[in-house]
């Protein structure tokens, strides 16, 4: 095994079907966070009884499909290593199972441009946006240009990368003269920017699951960072956030928050399992940030906080949904 | 009505040392310099595979199967007495003998440097207290430093180490502020993470310094034996008349601070970089007293060092070619450190500089104006090339128009790639800049001192390097 704990197969010989391949870690920029995220997994299947192993994906991991292939994988990778379609449709290739949305689906969440456009047309309030790449300022003029988003978002916006996660590359721009190095930063994660208006209100996280009955919504979960910034640090230090399990709604607006989440898990096809970001401003109306395709399971990720305060299990809930993929084969 | 919750249900009993320990987006960025598409220049991590591992592993075994009921025994606090003999022989070459009073009686043994950094803080440092230190430092001795809540007061260095007047300045300045200055704790040898070297004239005017102002030394010298054949001549190397011979052609080093001084400098080491960090095995030269106390913290730390470890580099120094072994290090590092050097030369912009060390593991690199190496990260990690911003070489946020690129751990080949990689982000960076207009907030930088610029910092140094294990 290599210091990133996934390379190599490790089996847990339970001995019950089917065999679960976990994949964690992926180079990208949220490697770390993936290799947390299928330990967590790999955990929770095993405590449900699941014969579950772990991997890394990289060369050797074709040719274990033919040596050694298994009944389904569970893809605990996020970035574009498992969030962008590509890892699905080899898949689809090697024709072997996975939970979660398929390539074409995933390809459209992990844009968040692309993502927002079909919220937008599915009906669903999305903050208005503008996605500009690296290339466009560098043949306008970044002052002119900047000048414009400006005229059209009036402080505070959200700058972040238009593909990612983790809260990377992401700023919250509160003074015009801060947008430019706000962009600086964003582009050291991606060629593309988004640009959005920077909603204010409560920041809550509604895991969706279709687990046989079609897809429901899990209980919000509201996150109050201790630095008012939901950023990296307060994603993954424990102590640094507070999560209210379920959030802190009335039962109207916890109900409409639930339908909204519904409605973008729908639009966005994202089939068995997935995580809307919303915020739900001061009027109690909610507004969808973006949709994740292979939501982070470590332990201070959202997803597990929402089974668990459904009274769930993970480890026999990511059972069944390996049960549905595989059935779907 | 749920009450929420912070999934840590200890925030309010950690203690206040623990303060500013969260995830680092930097760190995690380091995860990925694991995977092998990735060219690690960030690690520090010794070309271990240069040892003879049929013979090291059969010394082991033997270790285990011949002489288990000892080494597999505990041991004495202080650490095994042959090895203390051993590490005594072995800093002869350092220029630490007899003459100067060097004994195996005020050696202890310690888990690796860090350690041994950890047990002299243990005893000397309280909360408030301030340690001066080269800017930059070494990013594990500020961690230690920052956990015993002491004051880190940086001193400039240049292309040849620690500034004297530097050190004076900031001496006075930290007595104008009312505080006490415990030690300075210097890496006089191929600096990490500058990669230079203090002069034998620097070593003397600063010796002379402390001792002016009863400022103890703590001198940490974990590559002084890993000078570039003869390459020490050209920067004073001298001989205390006490070692053996001064030949510069056999990569012995610069007489040590500790050669000089008895009873104010501590001298610490390790085998880590010479012969296997696996081992975890360094140790504490100290003058009597001061290594009575080390002896009994070191207890309370961790009863004893491994005898196991403690059996294997005394029995590599007492059996093994030892000798050849380093000469064999220094010329594959001598390799790699002028495959780095050809390829910064051919291939970085304008505007980018760097330091040239004659010996040990590191280059610091000064990145054109206006970047800031802890911003362009991502970018390098996108292309593929891992470096570790300077950030993590300052107590005070500084150091982020600089990086460090350690070149003993990849071959040359991937040495040379990296660079061209580096080269490729530094470029994009500054386009991007550019066309933005905006530059990393100033760092005064000039042309011969490392000054800290004004960024400010949040959390532990050690969020902006990575973990050990990175190669």
């Amino acid at each position: 095994m290599t210091a990133a704990g996934t390379t190599g197969a490790e089996n847990s010989g339970t001995g019950t079907e089917p065999r679960v391949l976990v994949l964690a870690g992926g180079l990208s920029y949220e490697r770390d966070v993936s290799l947390r995220s299928g330990r967590r997994v790999l955990d929770a299947l095993r405590g449900a009884g699941v014969d579950a192993v772990i991997r890394d994906v990289d060369a050797s991991l074709l040719p274990s499909f033919t040596t050694d292939p298994p009944d389904a994988v569970v893809i605990a990778l996020h970035g574009a290593a498992g969030e962008d379609g590509s890892l699905q449709a080899v898949l689809d290739l090697c024709g072997i199972p996975y939970v979660g949305a398929d390539a074409r689906a995933a390809r459209l969440a992990w844009d968040k441009p692309t993502a927002k456009s079909v919220l937008r047309d599915a009906g669903i309030q999305t903050p208005d946006w503008v996605a500009l790449p690296q290339e466009r300022f560098t043949e306008l003029g970044a002052a002119g240009l900047l000048d414009r988003v400006l005229g059209r978002f009036a402080p505070p916006v959200m700058v972040k990368p238009a593909q990612g996660g983790s809260g990377l590359g992401t700023s919250v721009v509160r003074e015009a003269s801060a947008l430019a190095t706000a962009m600086v930063g964003c582009f050291a994660y991606h060629p593309t920017a988004l640009i959005e208006p920077y909603v204010t209100g409560m920041d809550v996280a509604v895991s969706v699951l279709d687990l046989g009955d079609g897809p429901i919504a899990l209980p919000a979960v509201e996150i109050v960072a201790r630095d008012g910034v939901y950023d990296y640090a307060a994603r993954y230090t424990a102590g640094l956030t507070t999560w209210h399990a379920p959030a802190r709604l009335d039962a109207d607006t916890a109900a409409r928050v639930g339908r909204v989440a519904l409605d973008a898990h729908r639009a966005l096809d994202l089939r068995d399992l997935s995580r809307i970001d919303l915020i739900v401003d001061d009027r109690g109306q909610p507004w969808v940030i973006e949709a994740s395709v292979a939501p982070g399971m470590t332990d201070t990720s959202l997803l597990p906080m929402s089974v668990a305060a459904a009274g769930l299990d993970l480890g026999k809930t990511l059972a069944t949904l390996v049960d549905r993929a595989i059935n779907r084969r | 009505m749920t009450t929420g919750t912070t999934l840590d249900d200890f925030t309010d009993r950690y203690a206040r040392r623990m303060r500013g320990m969260a995830a680092s987006e930097i760190r995690a960025l380091f995860s990925v310099a694991n995977r092998p598409e990735v060219v690690s220049l960030a690690g520090g991590s010794p070309y271990v595979a240069a040892l003879p591992l049929d013979a090291v592993g059969a010394m082991l075994g033997e270790l285990g199967s011949v002489h288990g009921a000892t080494t597999l025994q505990y041991g004495i606090g202080q650490g095994d007495a042959t090895l203390r003999e051993r590490i005594c022989d072995l800093m002869t070459l350092s220029g630490i003998d007899i003459s100067n009073g060097a004994s195996p009686d005020d050696v202890v043994v310690t888990v690796g440097g860090q350690q041994a950094i950890d047990l002299i803080s243990r005893v000397f440092l309280d909360p408030g207290d301030v340690v001066l230190a080269e800017g930059p430092s070494y990013v594990g001795a500020l961690g230690v430093f920052q956990a015993a809540e002491a004051d880190v007061v940086h001193v400039p260095m240049d292309d040849h180490g620690l500034i004297p007047t530097a050190l004076s300045e900031a001496i006075a300045a930290v007595a104008a502020a009312g505080k006490r200055a415990k030690f300075l704790y210097t890496v006089p040898a191929h600096q990490n993470p500058a990669g230079v070297t203090l002069p034998a004239k620097r070593r003397d005017e600063i010796l002379a310094i402390c001792q002016s102002a009863g400022l103890l030394i703590v001198e940490d010298d974990p590559y002084g034996l890993l000078g570039f054949d003869g390459e020490d001549a050209s920067n004073g190397h001298v001989d205390n008349g006490n070692a053996s011979n001064g030949n510069v052609g056999d990569g012995r080093p610069l007489a040590a601070f500790r050669s000089r001084s008895h009873d104010g400098v501590i001298y610490v080491s390790t085998f880590s970089k010479t012969f296997a960090p696996g081992l975890r095995v360094g140790w504490i030269l100290a003058p009597h007293a001061v290594r009575e106390k080390l002896v009994i913290a070191s207890e309370a730390q961790i009863l004893c060092p491994s005898a196991f470890a403690q059996a294997a580099v005394a029995t590599y120094l007492g059996e093994m070619p030892w000798r050849q072994q380093l000469k064999t290090f220094r010329e594959v590092y001598r390799e790699r450190r002028d495959v780095a050097l050809g390829a910064l030369r051919d291939l970085m912009p304008v505007g980018t500089r760097w330091t040239v060390p004659s010996g040990g593991f590191y280059i610091w690199l000064t990145l054109p104006d206006g970047l800031h190496s802890k911003d362009m990260l991502p970018r390098a990690i996108a292309e593929r090339v891992a470096y570790v911003p300077g950030t993590g070489f300052y107590a005070d946020g500084a150091g982020g128009a600089h990086l460090r690129l350690c070149y003993s751990f990849p071959p040359p080949d991937r040495i040379r790639e990296g660079v061209r990689r580096l080269a490729a982000v530094i470029e994009q960076e500054m386009a991007v800049r550019s066309v933005f207009g905006v530059a990393a907030t100033a760092s005064n930088e000039t042309t011969v001192n490392w000054t800290p610029d004004d960024r400010s910092s949040r959390g532990f140094r050690a969020a902006d390097t990575p973990g050990p294990e990175t190669p």
